[in-house]
């Protein structure tokens, strides 16, 4: 089969290699029909994540049609058509029973801080992504839904990471009626939280980025008020003079590892890989939300130490809060919003590339190119 | 005024939003909210474990670990200079030991460098072309993308070419001189 394959920092490209098999009971292998480049594939894209081995295939983000199921697979059969979620989960753990899919236990033997997610790195537990024409989709009964048929393979497509994401860090902002909420980030992820937040019941939404188009974006799609960054000095007294000087309630970072706006701390972390991630956007987050208030964390960041103003958060008495999205758990919800007409997540959609072309899909969103937002890969086989 | 107690006013009223933005408020009661509260029983509590995916040699873990888990990942399995490093990493020190992940990225580096170099004995080398996508330089607007739309990223673009062209530059340097003597011999 094709696969897109990982050959080093800024290299990658296609390459036959052999169709997964079936390595326990509960697996099944799903012929991918799309999949997307999420802005974390970056982090791997750039050499961030360590344990990036050459050879893996990346893509968390992918829907299929499945092709082959484990012994004991029971809930699905060859031929349904899947959303993948793209947390790696057993279901039964610890962790699991208590709906915290993406910290399962039983999944990612390098690591104990983070669970499996598909193409991510050993350090989530060595497994091929669906950038590819097939996957390895592990407890195939527990992770994947069927696709309701009133469900678009586009929106399921979005569901399976970024929407869901976007989604579930607005709810760790636990915001209330009336509060103000601001986004810092306006990739697919800090589109859909600010879109969220206007579910929960927030008063303001503000989407501060430095791409003009994205924040275009931001104003049509997620109906926020925009702020960009690189054409001020300060943005935190930005933010503080648009709240009263009060700051924001809720601060939601959706950014993470490769954050811009100070060039020491974006080249020591982006470029030199000195920092777990670069955390520009996180300190403003501190920085910009009023005492007491929450800071909810959805950029992903690497395992090494980031230089965060820690004392500052300590000071505010803020509530920080993050996790990878547990996305399987956001969906009945998600669904019944797409449904009402609430979310429209395709909308965010910029560029469809063959899998052939997939080196050029990276460079294009990695180098912010032709107004790039959101880019799905199509494979030969689908 | 946040020298008072009183909250600033908003531009719009709930009513108002509601009329406007799509959804607006649909999630307003935290209990319809999936993830909330963030912990929530969503199966019985067993103690049965899943079954365990079979495999035969070495399989690093971390050793804050107490077991293999029972699913993993089987991809690019250790091998060679790197290997040895990332099983280093992997045998000696835990997830809260700098020096882990920073051997991890060592391993990462070593890896890339050496597959890079084993690459031009292949029948498919390397090629900075294709596998940078740099094409899209031209095929994507990358002037038209960049130019007179303030993006502050430009301060830094300059490092990019350096970061990726550097290898292939260093590694034809010493592909150079590893050949020399063949070539003297010629």
């Amino acid at each position: 089969m094709k696969a897109m394959v990982y050959r080093g920092p800024y290299k990658i490209r296609v390459e036959e290699k052999d169709r997964p098999a079936i390595e326990h009971p509960g697996d099944a292998i799903v012929r991918v029909t799309r999949a997307a480049i999420c802005g974390s594939d970056l982090h791997l894209y750039h050499g961030m994540m360590p344990d990036t081995r050459v050879g893996t295939t990346f893509g968390h983000e992918f829907i299929g049609i499945v092709d082959e199921v484990g012994p004991a697979v029971e809930k699905l059969a060859v031929g349904d058509r899947v959303m993948v979620p793209f947390n790696i989960f057993c279901g039964t753990c610890f962790f699991c029973a208590r709906g915290l899919y993406s910290n399962c236990h039983n999944v990612n033997p390098n690591a104990t801080a983070v669970g499996g997610i598909y193409g991510y790195s050993h350090t989530t537990g060595g497994y091929d992504g669906g950038q590819a024409e097939y996957v390895r989709v592990p407890f195939a009964d527990v992770g994947p839904s069927l696709i309701p048929d009133d469900i678009s393979d586009d929106d399921a497509l979005m569901m399976t990471d970024a929407l869901a994401t976007g989604y579930f860090g607005a709810q760790l902002g636990d915001i209330v009626e009336g509060d103000t909420v601001v986004v810092f980030g306006a990739g697919p992820v800090g589109l859909y939280a600010a879109r969220s937040s206007w579910l929960m019941g927030a008063g303001r939404v503000i989407v501060v980025d430095y791409l003009d188009y994205r924040l275009q974006k931001a104003r049509e799609f997620a109906f926020a008020e925009t702020y960009n960054f690189g054409e001020v000095d300060d943005i935190v007294v930005v933010m503080k003079r648009a709240t009263d000087h009060l700051g924001a309630d809720v601060v939601i970072d959706a950014v993470g590892a490769e954050a811009d706006g100070n060039l020491v701390q974006h080249i020591t972390a982006a470029k030199f890989k000195l920092q777990g991630g670069s955390p520009v956007a996180l300190n403003w987050a501190i920085d910009s939300v009023r005492k007491g208030g929450t800071v909810s964390v959805m950029g992903a960041y690497g395992p090494l130490f980031s230089a965060v103003k820690f004392g500052d958060a300590m000071n505010k008495g803020l509530t920080l809060r993050m996790n990878q999205a547990p996305a399987k758990r956001q969906w009945p919800r998600l669904f019944e919003h797409i449904r009402n007409g609430h979310l429209d997540p395709s909308a965010i959609i910029t560029h469809r590339i063959p899998l052939a072309e997939i080196a050029e899909g990276y460079h294009m969103f990695s180098s912010k190119l032709d107004d790039c937002i959101k880019t799905v890969v199509v494979p030969d086989a689908a | 005024m946040p020298y008072t107690a009183v909250k600033p006013s908003r531009a719009r009223t709930s009513d108002e939003l509601r009329a406007t933005i799509p959804g607006w408020g649909a999630d307003l009661d935290p209990a319809v909210r999936p993830s909330y509260p963030r912990e929530r029983l969503e199966v019985p509590v067993t103690d049965t474990m899943p079954e365990q995916q079979q495999h035969e040699g070495y399989r690093e873990r971390s050793i804050e670990h107490a077991r293999l888990t029972p699913v993993f990942g089987t991809v690019a399995p250790l091998h060679g200079l790197s290997g040895w490093i990332r099983r280093l990493a992997y045998d000696r020190y835990s997830e809260g030991r700098a020096l882990h992940w920073l051997l991890l990225v060592l391993g990462d580096r070593v890896d890339s460098a050496a597959s890079g170099l084993r690459s031009f004995a292949s029948l498919r080398p390397d090629n900075p072309i294709t596998e940078t996508g740099v094409l899209a330089e031209l095929k994507r607007g990358g002037l038209r993308s960049r130019v007179g739309r303030g993006r502050i990223d430009l301060k830094h673009t300059w490092i990019d070419p350096i970061l990726v062209a550097g290898p292939f530059v260093l590694g034809a340097v010493v592909l150079w001189r590893v050949t020399r003597p063949l070539r003297r011999r010629r």
